[in-house]
């Protein structure tokens, strides 16, 4: 199983997004190196099939992540969503609109108060999402993958 | 004069990390071809398998998206660029299934 560990104050700002937007859906892209996370970018959430059910990031707003992301001299990792009122899983739609490489995070927010947070990735056939261990905070582990 | 795509991050693992790819065609579907020709990996993220491009794959060609031209038929000139853009969408509801685990956290 692969991981991925957010640096510090990345799971508040992610469930500080989750609940600024609830009932509505957030989103916004990951980004770091090296399977850290180091910093958020929050994202319109420009769907127009209904926010409570959906997200979309379009592709304008896509592009800005990738600059910022190179501009901040690391990697466009993935992006968080949130799930109000429903569990922290993804769903069909989400498997259908996924893009491989990518950590997807998605954090439920029930009753407007965050929930359970986890990563998911896209298996190489597209037919499921992988759960990836999802570590918060903290120091980054220290090894050659991390140096 | 070979055409370049640009490649966004999901799909560079596909294509050796390099964030673009030169190509050759008369089309922007024949530029496509020859880039997953070279890397054939590309295939399944950019195709369902019916063989039409997915509706969150977008393709500009300099900067037109090419819904608004002539979709895959539209002719290239030598020396133009496409583009391959992600639009990242999803969402709660029926969760996808079967899942193997659970997503861990924490």
């Amino acid at each position: 199983m692969m991981g991925i560990r957010l640096d510090r104050g990345i799971d508040e700002a992610i469930r500080a997004h989750g609940i600024e937007t609830y009932p509505n859906e957030c989103c916004g892209a990951l980004i770091g190196r090296e399977g850290v996370v180091t910093a958020t970018y929050a994202l319109p959430n420009t769907t127009e099939e209904g926010p409570r059910r959906r997200f979309l990031v379009r592709p304008s707003d896509y592009q800005e992540a990738e600059k910022r992301a190179t501009a901040a001299g690391g990697d466009l990792l993935g992006f968080y969503h949130s799930h109000p009122d429903h569990p922290a899983r993804p769903s069909q739609y989400d498997l259908d609109h996924a893009w491989p490489f990518f950590s997807y995070i998605i954090v439920s927010v029930r009753d407007g108060v965050s929930e359970a947070m986890t990563s998911w990735r896209l298996r190489d056939d597209r037919s499921v999402f992988d759960p990836e261990e999802l570590h918060v905070g903290g120091e980054p582990p220290r090894g050659p993958a991390m140096s | 004069m070979p055409n370049t795509i640009n490649i966004p991050t999901p799909l560079r693992p596909f294509t050796e990390k390099k964030e673009a790819v030169e190509v050759s065609g008369a089309t922007v579907g024949e530029l496509l071809a020859d880039l997953t020709t070279k890397h054939d990996g590309l295939r399944k993220h950019l195709y369902t398998d019916e063989g039409k491009l997915r509706n969150f794959v977008n393709v500009y060609l300099n900067d037109e998206d090419i819904r608004y031209l002539q979709k895959e038929q539209t002719p290239v000139k030598s020396g133009d660029t496409l583009s391959i853009v992600p639009s990242v969408a999803g969402g709660g509801g029926v969760e996808a299934s079967p899942v193997h685990g659970d997503g861990a956290s924490r």
